[in-house]
Formats: structure tokens, sequence, C-alpha cells
């Protein structure tokens, strides 16, 4: 952020995101795995999460944030394409038709049931978090 | 079978896997890939063995739809076949050397066994649907084959070219294969073959046969859309003589063939197929006498011959089918070798040009040999096969019952030329003289691999002439009797007595050696004269269409696509609004009345903050203010969603208000002064009156789906089956991620094409930005 430099940096941003953001992630997580039987889902928190990584970006830097990621968004959102098609594609190994819902019949400890759209979900989650870090850190990078 | 048919899609894998094998074992992996169409070629020769009547196999496809993938390997598709996998080994031995140092030899290995691979299946198909796919694929391999050389602009057109007219004729057949299901009710050709006076009698039957006719016509070159096969000249030699003369090209022929049973009773089958195929080889032939360079000769006379065949088909008599057939098999084997040898020249001395070559069999013994035989192949002359081929040519247009003397006038004047190239191809550039010499050509000598491929057909060819009653034999009969869909015999043999066949060769022979003899006077009179017609010619047309077609895609983008924001906005938003209000027009005759509910008074606040914010914003001074009053508007319909128990939406729309705040502080510092007050009265009016519209739109679309109870039953299905059928609680997800899930799935796919769009966009904005700066 060039004005930053003209500006007087805020100290209370760089320090609340420390603690804030860490907890949003958490709770970007919890909206995606209660989604199935509760107000939430792979989409909401998945934007959810992606607020996380900006308001990061935007109290420390842009740069900041690419140091952070352990990958690069553009590989998070091919990723989470990829594991959507993958979990639509599970069912045709067992003679099922394309995206037909599979479950694991015993249920998992806090995550609950697991079954192939629970791993679609987990693909639209990480989709929405790469497509919008990566379209934000373009917009941010431009200067 | 089974394996015949499991070996097609292995092909498909071989050739992913070839461009890694290519990396490792450079030109080397030629010999490992070799053995992939030798396999197809024993598997093919035992199942001809094993077995007299034709072996299928099915497997299930799509089901629920009734397709089934089914293979069947008849006389017809075995000859094919043998083609397309005997000649396909030795052009993959002959293109390892002579791409030998080329960087891009892994794009040959993989596209050339995509195309076999693609091509087997065009064959073995008794599906019609999948003998379109595999058709296309064909097309497609052809386009990167054509476009190998890539830095050259004429080889991206010619590819462009060939893909466009073939792809375009492949969808005219689909619709005309699409058409014959109909009728039939199946894509089985079988069933087609079965149900042949359903065929018949039905009305659609001449627009299916018209369709289809076009699809063969240009994927085999005919006139008048014979000129994209010329211009695939492009392609290295290897893929000239493989798919643009052995095999592709041919499939155009197999597809008339495949379907003479079904079609051929048609009235306008025996109107149209001949005469086509007569144009087509008469201008071929005479196209051929204008050219110098030795693959345009080969091209040409290839157009002349694929005339031949579609022609005889076009006959449709069981003397002109076994005919076709044969010569189906003698020309993939007379011009593969004699393409094979045009690259082995080329190769050697740098040049394809007849006027330049000479006395080339010192150099090159091997090579010259194997022309040799393929030339007296060519032109007809005992014992080679292209001499029995020939004679039952003439013996089809002598007996048949409608101006038997016009046809074979015109197949002996074709044949003239044939004779003619034969010899400036296969014998001049090794034994005479050259006619201008060039002091750069310096010729070296021939590799083994060069000279072997064409040695091994030529070789063929001449084996199945002296030895006619073998395999030749058998085969042709084959292919005959799946044709005509009847068992028929075939007798091939050299010495038939003193027919009037006999005689017509000899004149033939007579007149072609005449005019190869006079070859520098008439190539330049022909060169002029067609170069004087060339702008009537289809090749021009082509041109002229795409430029038609740009220049209207020009058109509508400067209509259409002005650059600004704003404009698009107003084009949405009034078609949206005309289209509502025509929907709404022709359905209801007056609005109706949702019924009133007194909102609470907390609903009350909301909606006040969400009309003072709206009216704010249009009188707001500056971005930040803009963007807060958007935001209050934003979060207090997320609020209002969640009073009327959205909490889904409400919880989305509250994410999203985010991001565009953050985002907006991202872009801030860069976007350029706010200009709203400088535009002039008429822009404003027209915005105020579009923005004024889209909002009445959406407030009545709002209150029609409020006061129209759904009736449909798909709520109610939701609710019940979301627990016991998706094991979620939450009606909302389930539906977004199982009951339709499909659609989410294309919607983030959609999601990640607008981010690379973005990614895109602003990529070309900071090069503009950066050339600015200079």
């Amino acid at each position: 952020m060039g004005a930053n430099n003209k500006m007087q940096r805020s100290f209370i941003l760089p320090v609340a995101t420390r603690y804030l953001m860490p907890l949003m992630l958490v709770f970007s997580v919890f909206l995606l795995l209660r989604g199935h039987n509760e107000i939430g889902g792979g989409f909401v928190g998945g934007l959810v999460a992606a607020s996380a990584l900006m308001l990061y970006a935007i109290a420390l830097s842009p740069s900041a944030l690419w140091k952070l990621l352990p990958l690069d968004p553009r590989f998070i959102a091919g990723a989470g394409l990829m594991i959507s098609l993958i979990s639509g594609l599970i069912p045709l190994f067992n003679g099922l038709p394309f995206m037909t819902g599979m479950w694991i019949e015993q249920s998992l400890p806090v995550v609950g049931k697991v079954g192939t759209p629970t791993l679609f979900d987990l693909g639209v989650y990480f989709l929405v978090i790469g497509v919008v870090v990566w379209i934000l850190l373009e917009f941010a990078e431009d200067e | 079978m089974t394996t015949l048919s499991f070996s097609i899609f292995a092909g498909f894998l071989i050739a992913l896997i070839a461009p890694f094998l290519t990396r490792l074992l450079k030109h080397r992996a030629a010999f490992v890939l070799a053995l992939y169409p030798l396999t197809v070629v024993i598997q093919l020769i035992l199942l001809q063995r094993e077995t007299s009547n034709a072996p299928t196999i099915t497997f299930p496809w799509v089901t629920s739809m009734g397709l089934w993938m089914s293979f069947t390997l008849d006389g017809l598709a075995f000859l094919m076949a043998m083609l397309i996998a005997g000649i396909g080994m030795l052009v993959i031995l002959y293109g390892g050397e002579y791409l030998r140092d080329d960087p891009h030899l892994e794009r040959f290995f993989l596209w050339v066994i995509i195309f076999m691979a693609s091509m087997l299946g065009v064959v073995i198909s008794g599906n019609a649907l999948m003998l379109f796919v595999f058709w296309e694929l064909t097309s497609i391999s052809s386009f990167f084959l054509i476009g190998y050389k890539f830095e050259y602009e004429s080889s991206r057109a010619a590819a462009w070219q060939a893909l466009l007219v073939t792809g375009g004729g492949g969808l005219a057949m689909l619709a005309g294969l699409v058409l014959l299901g109909q009728i039939t009710g199946s894509f089985e050709i079988n069933r087609w073959i079965q149900d042949v006076t359903l065929i018949q009698e039905s009305k659609l039957a001449s627009a299916a046969f018209i369709l289809i006719l076009l699809g063969a016509m240009t994927k085999s070159a005919q006139f008048p859309f014979h000129f994209w096969l010329p211009n695939a000249m492009e392609a290295p030699t290897p893929v000239s003589a493989y798919l643009h003369s052995a095999t592709m090209v041919k499939a155009g022929v197999y597809l008339l063939a495949r379907l003479l049973p079904v079609l051929g009773g048609l009235a306008l089958w025996n109107q149209v197929v001949p005469w086509i195929g007569l144009l087509t080889l008469v201008c071929g032939a005479l196209l051929a006498l204008g050219q110098t360079d030795m693959k345009k000769l080969l091209a040409y006379t290839t157009v002349s011959s694929l005339g031949g065949m579609v022609f005889l088909l076009g006959l449709g008599t069981p003397l002109a089918v076994k005919s076709a057939m044969l010569f189906l098999l003698t020309h993939a084997l007379y011009k593969g070798t004699l393409f094979l040898v045009a690259g082995g020249v080329d190769h050697s001395a740098g040049t394809r040009d007849i006027r330049n070559l000479g006395k080339l069999a010192k150099l090159m013994p091997f090579t010259a040999l194997a022309a040799g035989l393929a030339a007296l192949s060519m032109a007809g002359i005992p014992p080679l096969i292209g001499f029995i081929s020939k004679e039952y040519v003439y013996e089809s247009t002598l007996y048949y019952p409608n101006l038997p003397y016009l046809l074979t006038g015109l197949a002996v004047l074709a044949n003239v030329a044939n004779v003619a190239v034969a010899g400036w191809v296969g014998l001049r550039p090794f034994w005479q003289k050259p006619q201008e010499k060039k002091e750069d050509i310096h010729p070296h000598h021939e590799s083994i691999w060069l000279w072997i491929p064409p040695m091994v057909l030529a070789i063929f060819g001449l084996g199945m002439g002296i030895f006619s009653q073998g395999a030749a034999q058998t085969w042709v009969a084959a292919a005959t009797s799946a044709v005509l869909q009847k068992v028929t015999q075939v007798k091939l043999s050299l010495w038939h007595g003193l027919t009037p066949m006999l005689y017509l060769s000899l004149v033939t022979l007579i007149i072609g050696i005449g005019v190869y003899l006079v070859a520098h006077k008439l190539i330049p009179f022909f060169t002029t004269l067609w170069k004087k017609l060339s702008h009537i010619g289809p090749n021009i047309m082509y041109s002229r269409i795409m430029r038609a077609f740009l220049s209207i895609a020009g058109w509508q983008t400067r209509l259409l696509q002005s650059g600004y924001l704003r404009y698009y906005i107003i084009i949405i938003v009034v078609t949206s609004v005309l289209l509502s209000v025509t929907t709404f027009l022709t359905r209801y005759n007056r609005f109706p009345i949702p019924q009133w509910i007194n909102p609470r008074f907390y609903d009350v606040i909301f909606i006040v903050i969400i009309i003072i914010s709206s009216l704010l914003v249009i009188r707001a001074n500056s971005r930040l203010a803009t963007i807060t009053f958007l935001g209050a508007i934003g979060f207090s319909i997320a609020i209002l969603f969640l009073l009327y128990s959205g909490p889904d939406l409400a919880m989305v729309q509250f994410a999203i208000e985010t991001l565009t705040v953050i985002l907006f502080v991202l872009v801030i510092y860069q976007l350029p002064k706010f200009t709203k007050s400088n535009y002039p009265i008429h822009s404003n009016l027209v915005n105020i009156i579009v923005s004024v519209a889209g909002g009445l739109m959406m407030t009545g679309l709002m209150l029609l789906t409020s006061a129209i109870p759904s009736n449909s039953e798909l709520a109610e299905f939701y609710m019940q089956n979301s627990l016991s059928l998706a094991k979620g609680r939450n009606v909302v997800n389930v539906i977004l991620v199982d009951f339709r899930g499909l659609d989410t799935m294309g919607e983030i796919t959609v999601l990640m094409i607008a981010a690379i769009g973005v990614f895109a966009l602003l990529g070309l904005k900071q090069a503009s930005k950066g050339g600015g700066k200079q």
C-alpha cells in the first residue's frame, strides 16, 4: 500500500488481526463442517476464510500474505475444483451415476457423517478461498 | 474382438506416454511405438483367420439413453484397419528418421498415434455416434499435424482451413446421422441396414443423405471442398503420406461405402454421388497437371483418385463396388509409397520441385527402386496391382447402363494424368537430367529408414499384383461382401484376354507417355491457366467467406462491446426489463395483487434505512460516501434476510459485503477522479429512466412471485428427502451440494474462469501501462 508510507500506520489493526485471523479461519472451518446440518457450508466458509486472509493483507501487506500462504491461491482454487470433480467421480468407480452421494456409515468424531458431498463442499471451500484471494491480490499488487 | 476394441483405447494411452518416451529415447522411440500398430496388425490377421462372419462386441455406454458402444470388424473395416495399422507402422518408423532432429518430434508421435487410434475407431465402430466422435478426433489430430510447423503462417492457415472445412462437414454429417437415428430409433448401423425400407419411405431420408454426403465430401476432399487437401501439404511428409493420402481422406469414401446399403436405394444417390465423384476425378487430374512440387502433384492426383472412388461407389453396381474397394487398397499402396519417396527426396536434395531434380538414382538407388515400382503401379502397368485396379475401373464404366462412353472417356482422361504424374514424380527425378540446374542443390545419400518403409509398401504393390489370387483377392472380396451385404466372389488376375479394357489401358498408357514427355510445355501452360482461373476457385471463396465472418464479428463487437461499464449495465438492464415485460404481457392479463402482510416495526427500520441510503447514494459527492451508503443497503438487506428466516442467504450477503469493502480498500488509491457530476443532462436522463425501470421490474417480479402460489412439488420433495436421502438437515446446503450438485459444479467452474479472466485483464492492463511509460 503506497499510501501507508505517508500515513501514520495504525497499530490496532495489525495487532488485532494477529488474533482475529486465526479465529476467523477456525470459524470458517466450523461453518464448512456444520454446513450439512446447520447454517453454513463450503461457500460461506470459503468467503469467511478469504476475508480473514484479506484482512491480514490489509493490516500488514499483500506481500506478507503471499509469504504466509503455503500455496499459490491459483493452486488452491484449481485444487478445489479438482477435489469437487473427484468427489463426483468416486461413485463412477462403484458403478453409480456421476455425483451420486455416497456416505461412510460410521460417523466420525467432531466432523460427523462424511461422504462424497462433504468432499464436494470441501472443494467449493478451497475454490472460493483461492479465487477470492487470487482476484483481490491481483488488485492489490497492481501498484 | 475384445482385445481389438481395447487396443483402440490403449492407443490413446500410448499416445499420452509417447512424449515422455520420446524425451527418453529421442528418435529411437519410433521403434518402441511402432510395436503398437504391429500388435494391431497381428490381432487383425488372427481375427480374420478365426471367423468368417464379422465379429461384433458391445459395451454399455449410456444405457439410460439406449446407447451402446459396439464394434464390428467386417470385411470393409478389416481392409481399412489393415491399411491404417500397416501404413501407420511404416510411417512411425519413417517419421522417427525424417524428423530426427526436430525439437517437436514428441508431438508428431503423440498426434499420429492419437490419429491412428481414432481412425481405427472410425472404421470398426458399429454405432453411428461413436463413429462421429472418432471422426472428429481424426479431424483434430489432422489439425495439429498440419500445423506441426506452427512457426509458419502458412502452416497455421492450412491447419485452420482443414479443420474448418472437415469440421463443418462433420457437423452436417452429425445432423444427418441424428436424422437417421430419429427415423429408426437407433444409432446402430446394423439396425439401419435392417430397417432400410423404413428409411427409404421417410421424408427425412433425402435430407439425411445430403447432410451425410456433405460430411463425406469435405473429409474426402470432393469438389468443391477439395482445396484444403493440397494446402494440407504444409504438414511434414510422413503425415501427408499417412493422413492425407492413405487413410484419413478415405474416411469419406469409407462412410459412403458403409452407408451404401442404407442410403444406396435412394434415387438421389445415383443422381448425385457419381457426378460429384466424376467432377472431382477430372478436376483433380487437370489441376495436377499444373504443378511442379512433388507433394502438390501427388495431392491433386489424390483428390482425383478419391473422386474416382466416390464415383464408383456412386454407380453402386456390384462391379463398381468391387473396383472401388480394389482401388482403395491399390491407391493407398502406391500413393503412400510415392509420398514417402517425395519426403526422402526432399530430405536428401532439399527441394521437391521436379524441374530442379534429376539423376538421383545413383545416390538413392533403393528410393529410386521403390519410386519406380509405385510409379508403374500408379500408371497401371502389369504386373503391378495398379494395372488390375485400372482394368476393373474401365470395366465398371464400360458396362454401366447410362452414358458408358462419356464415363469411360473421362476415366481415361484422369488416368492419362495419373500416368504422366507417376512419371514426373516416380521416374524423372531419379533417371532424367534436371530441367533447370540449380547450384545450391547438393543431394546426399539416402538413410536406411527413409527407404525401407516406401520399399515395403512398393513390394506389397508388386506382390499383390503377381500373386493377385492371394491376400488382395480375399480382402477385396470380404470388403465388397460387407458393402453389398451379400457374399460376393472376386477374381483378380493380370490377364483377361484381349478385352476392350486392355485396349483402353494401352491407349491410356500411350497418351500418358506423350503427356509425360511434353512436361516442359504442358506444366507452364496449365500453371498459368489455373492461376488465371484461381480468382473464381473455391479456395478464394473460402478466404472471402472467412473474411466476411471476421468483419461481421468485428461489426457486432463494435456495436455491443463499447468497453464502458455503464453501457454494459444499461444493455443488461434494458434487455432484462424488455424480456420480463414481454413475458408478463403474454402470460397474464392483469397484475396479481399479493396479500398484504403488516410489517413488524424492526422491518420498517431497515426498510427506511435502505430507502434513505438509496437516495443518498445518488447525491453522494465522493466515492467513500457512495461505498458507505451501498454498504448500508447491503447490510440492511442481509438483516432482512435474517428476519425472514433466510440465514444462509444473510450470511453469504454479509460475507460478500465485507469482501466488497476489502476490494474497495485495495483499489481506492488507483481509481480515477470521481466524475459523477460531469455527465451531460441527457445522459443522466437515460440513466434515471433505465435505473427506475430496472427497479420497477425487480419490484414487480418480487410481488409476482409472492402473489402466485408456487404449485411445484419440488420444495416439498427437498424438505422430505433431505435427511433420508442426503443425510443432511440443512436443506439449502443439501440442495447445493447434493440434489443440484451438478449446477454447483458448473457455477464453481464459472467462478474459476472468471478469476482467470480477471487475471488476464489485469495482466493486460499492467502490460499496457508498462508500454505507456516510454
